[in-house]
């Protein structure tokens, strides 16, 4: 049998980094995009690390490119807005040895706080952007922005989406290519980006843009599939062509884009002259459309399929054939099956705490952001990883000391080493008196648990140094640190109670690992004696997922209950017990 | 082997994505055209959760929608209800009989519905629901009950009962395999009985 795996795109990608013979890479972890890195980590050849943030990743993989090896980095479509700015000039100086930045979007936010297309970043930054419809093409589209990336000297971004990334296919493997460290040689006119120099990268950005483009006219990443007969033309590219080939078979023909900036002119024109009708089936923003448009090629986008969530076959079926597949439903009433804290999460005690203590929260986003739902209802805002220390700051600063006396910001420890350091910086530099409570459950926990800066482990489970957050803390001018167990909540609801009183900057660190580490013990779950329980539902005000009403009282389900005693602590009857 | 779509769905926790990985791998082991399509992050804590397997000569999406699924397997009993629509109308419902209460059952603000099986048979669904926590846990571990429901699905489909055995090796770490290859036995040979 031929060397077929079925792999993941995310893995697939990280196979095509192997191939191409990258040696260096930094990344910071985002759904869709983490396991591209944690992949790659797995081959002894390549040099991997998790960056405190998509900034310093690319930085680290700029700086690697630049210095003659084949770098890497890879995050989610909002990290591109944090590491945009070495992005843009890095499409200045170029490479030296190739780059590849892989970034991830996804279209209906399964697991994000908006639904950006990263095209714009390409379009903006002028740099090439390839986009992959399978995990073979994950695999092949990788090493050839490597190729193009050095024939070019340009940084190449690869763009994804989850259904692309999260998808499993075949991908026949390759052996490794050696690639030899390129000399780094001098060349302050290329790699010292400030005007007099900058001003000549611009020129050579704007004329490398038009021989992309020229090459993007004819090379293989762009391709027509023609089907005899078919009166329906269809421009597409990533994920949509296979919704719109599972939908519309041989009754279509296909430009299937696979380099979507730049994108060709001659090529769509020519393609679009030969059918009645022209869709370009894209998911987010019409920019094959609006392009196509621009040139005065007539399609059918937007208009017709529109700007929100992801697509799919049925979608495109119905709006272009207008057939429908039959399907079966029940009149029954289906609650809704939000996501929720597992049972036992460290971070469950503290918004119950919180919530007692009737505080406003500037929220920020980790497993933590599920402390806004029901019944925790904890978080006033979430808008961007950090955003919870300086909008709190902002907030306090509007509204006043009373304000401020009432409201805390809530962040996790991996999102503190992302962009809540410079918050704190900002608001003890700036005479704030902000409580900022870490959530330090020693681990990234949203994104899959990758280690991070405060954890003491590297990408590789090597031991490493760990960040001191209390002497961090005390150094930016916080001089009140405390640290907590959020699993007892009365010294919790005490000590935060002091903090948020004092007029004065005060950092609290709830300190509890995850209870899905390996290394966090569990004990026994606990039940419920029905005869002591008298139906109060104090028990069920933390909304622990393990705790339900059956029959009239609590019922602790043992399949999920980590014995983590929180629930213990509410129940004024002792009805909570351990066997 | 004809072309075969299944949905598996469950609450994020039950491991429908381990169940969707060793199905990925039988298939490949027939040696057919597949896909699966995942769930990561968010929903992974606690909320509902699907995972797509398509096998087939040449398969272009990997997700399945409405009407299209030929089998849909549910570790639970309200997520059966919430993605019978995807079901083909000749297709087979297999569920795991286990209620899990979402957030809003807990709270109050929903009830989960009772009745929810027959009522899903009422509309001429071949419904097969079995007791696989009680199975997984008769094999060791309530951690096995994806397995157990696996073993159920081997029962309705062309694949070879020996490949599941063969993708269970390829697929779990050593020490667990003997507990769900005994999974695998006693949720195929349950759906046999049904
Ligand atoms: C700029 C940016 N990068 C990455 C992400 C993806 N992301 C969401 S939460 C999170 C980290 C959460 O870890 P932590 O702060 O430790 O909280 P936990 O989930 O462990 O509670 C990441 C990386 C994002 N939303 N925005
Ligand atoms: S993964 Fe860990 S941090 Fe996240 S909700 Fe579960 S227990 Fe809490
Ligand atoms: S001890 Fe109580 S709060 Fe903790 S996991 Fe078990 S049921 Fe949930």
């Amino acid at each position: 049998m031929e060397n077929k795996e079925l792999f993941l795109g995310n893995q697939a990608v990280a196979r095509g980094l192997y191939e191409a013979g990258v040696t260096v890479i930094s990344s910071y972890p985002g759904t869709p995009s983490t396991e591209i890195t944690e992949f790659a980590a797995q081959n002894d050849e390549i040099y991997c690390e998790w960056a405190p943030n998509e900034k310093v990743a690319v930085e680290v993989a700029a700086g690697a490119a630049i210095s003659g090896a084949r770098a890497f980095s890879a995050m989610k479509h909002v990290g591109l807005n944090v590491a945009a700015d070495p992005l843009y000039t890095a499409s200045y100086t170029g490479v030296n040895g190739g780059l590849m930045i892989a970034v991830a979007d996804d279209p209906g936010m399964h697991s994000s706080q908006n639904e950006q297309d990263s095209r714009h970043h390409a379009i903006a930054s002028k740099t090439p952007m390839l986009e992959p419809a399978d995990s073979q093409e994950c695999k092949d589209y990788a090493k050839i922005a490597y190729e193009l990336s050095e024939q070019f000297d340009t940084p190449v971004l690869l763009r994804l989406t989850t259904r692309v990334s999260h998808s499993r296919s075949l991908v026949t493997l390759e052996p490794r290519q050696d690639v030899a460290l390129r000399d780094f040689e001098k060349n302050p006119q290329k790699y010292v980006m400030m005007p007099a120099m900058a001003i000549k990268r611009h020129a050579f950005v704007e004329q490398r843009m038009q021989q992309l483009a020229d090459y993007a006219e004819n090379c293989a990443l762009n391709r027509v599939e023609y089907n005899t007969g078919a009166k329906i033309g269809v421009i597409t590219a990533g994920i949509c062509y296979q919704y719109a080939k599972e939908a519309l078979g041989e009754r279509a023909s296909y430009l299937k884009l696979g380099m979507v900036n730049p994108l060709p002119v001659a090529l769509i024109r020519n393609f679009a002259e030969q059918f009645e009708q022209v869709y370009v089936i894209e998911e987010l923003d019409g920019i094959i459309e609006n392009h196509c448009k621009a040139h005065g090629v007539q399609v059918i986008g937007k208009e017709l399929f529109g700007y929100l969530g992801e697509y799919n076959q049925e979608i495109v079926r119905e709006k272009i054939l207008g057939e429908h597949v039959p399907f079966v439903q029940t009149d029954l009433d289906i609650p809704a099956r939000p996501p929720v804290l597992c049972a036992g999460c460290p971070h469950r005690g503290l918004f119950y705490t919180l919530k007692r203590l009737k505080v406003r929260v500037s929220g920020d986003i980790g497993c933590y952001t599920l402390g806004a739902l029901a019944p925790l209802s904890a978080i006033d805002t979430c808008i961007c990883m950090g955003a919870s220390v300086s909008a709190l700051h902002g907030m306090n600063k509007a509204r006043g000391d009373d304000f401020a006396a009432q409201s805390v910001a809530v962040i996790g420890d991996s999102t503190f080493v992302h962009s809540g350091i410079t918050g704190i910086i900002n608001t003890a530099y700036n005479k704030g008196v902000s409580t900022v409570i870490v959530l330090d459950n020693s681990i990234t926990g949203m994104t899959g648990h990758q280690q991070n800066p405060t954890t003491g482990y590297t990408i590789k489970n090597d031991p490493t140094v760990a960040v001191d957050l209390e002497a961090l803390a005390k150094a930016v001018g916080f001089q009140s640190v405390r640290v907590v167990d959020p699993y007892d909540l009365d010294e919790t609801y005490k000590v935060i109670k002091e903090e948020v009183a004092k007029k004065e900057p005060s950092l609290v660190i709830s300190r509890r690992p995850c209870v899905l580490m390996k290394y966090v013990k569990h004990r026994p779950p606990l039940t419920v004696q029905t005869d002591k329980c008298k139906s109060c539902k104090a028990c069920m005000q933390i909304g622990c997922p393990a705790i339900s009403m059956r029959d009239g009282k609590a019922q602790i389900d043992f399949t999920q209950c980590v014995g983590c005693d929180v629930c213990t602590q509410l129940c004024k009857f002792d009805a909570i017990v351990r066997e | 082997m004809k072309d075969l779509n299944v949905m598996i769905v469950g609450v994020g926790g039950q491991g429908t994505l381990l169940a969707s990985r060793l199905l990925g791998c039988a298939v490949m082991l027939e040696g057919m055209d597949v896909k699966v399509s995942e769930v990561h992050g968010m929903s992974q804590r606690g909320g509902s959760v699907v995972t797509y397997v398509k096998a087939g000569k040449q398969i272009s999406s990997p997700i399945i929608n409405k009407g299209e699924a030929d089998i849909i397997l549910a570790f639970e009993q309200l997520e059966a209800a919430r993605w019978l629509p995807y079901l083909k109308r000749d297709g087979v419902l297999i569920v795991n009989t286990q209620q899990i209460d979402p957030m809003p059952v807990i709270t109050g603000v929903a009830k989960y519905p009772t009745g929810v099986l027959q009522t899903i048979r009422d509309c001429g669904v071949n419904v097969v629901a079995m007791d696989a926590l009680a199975a997984a846990m008769q094999a060791g571990s309530s951690k096995v009950t994806n397995v157990v429901l696996l073993g159920a699905m081997a029962q309705h489909t062309d694949i070879a009962y020996d490949i599941f055995e063969t993708a269970v090796r390829q697929t779990v770490p050593q020490k667990f395999v003997d507990m769900n290859l005994a999974a695998l036995r006693l949720g195929y040979d349950a759906a046999k009985a049904c």
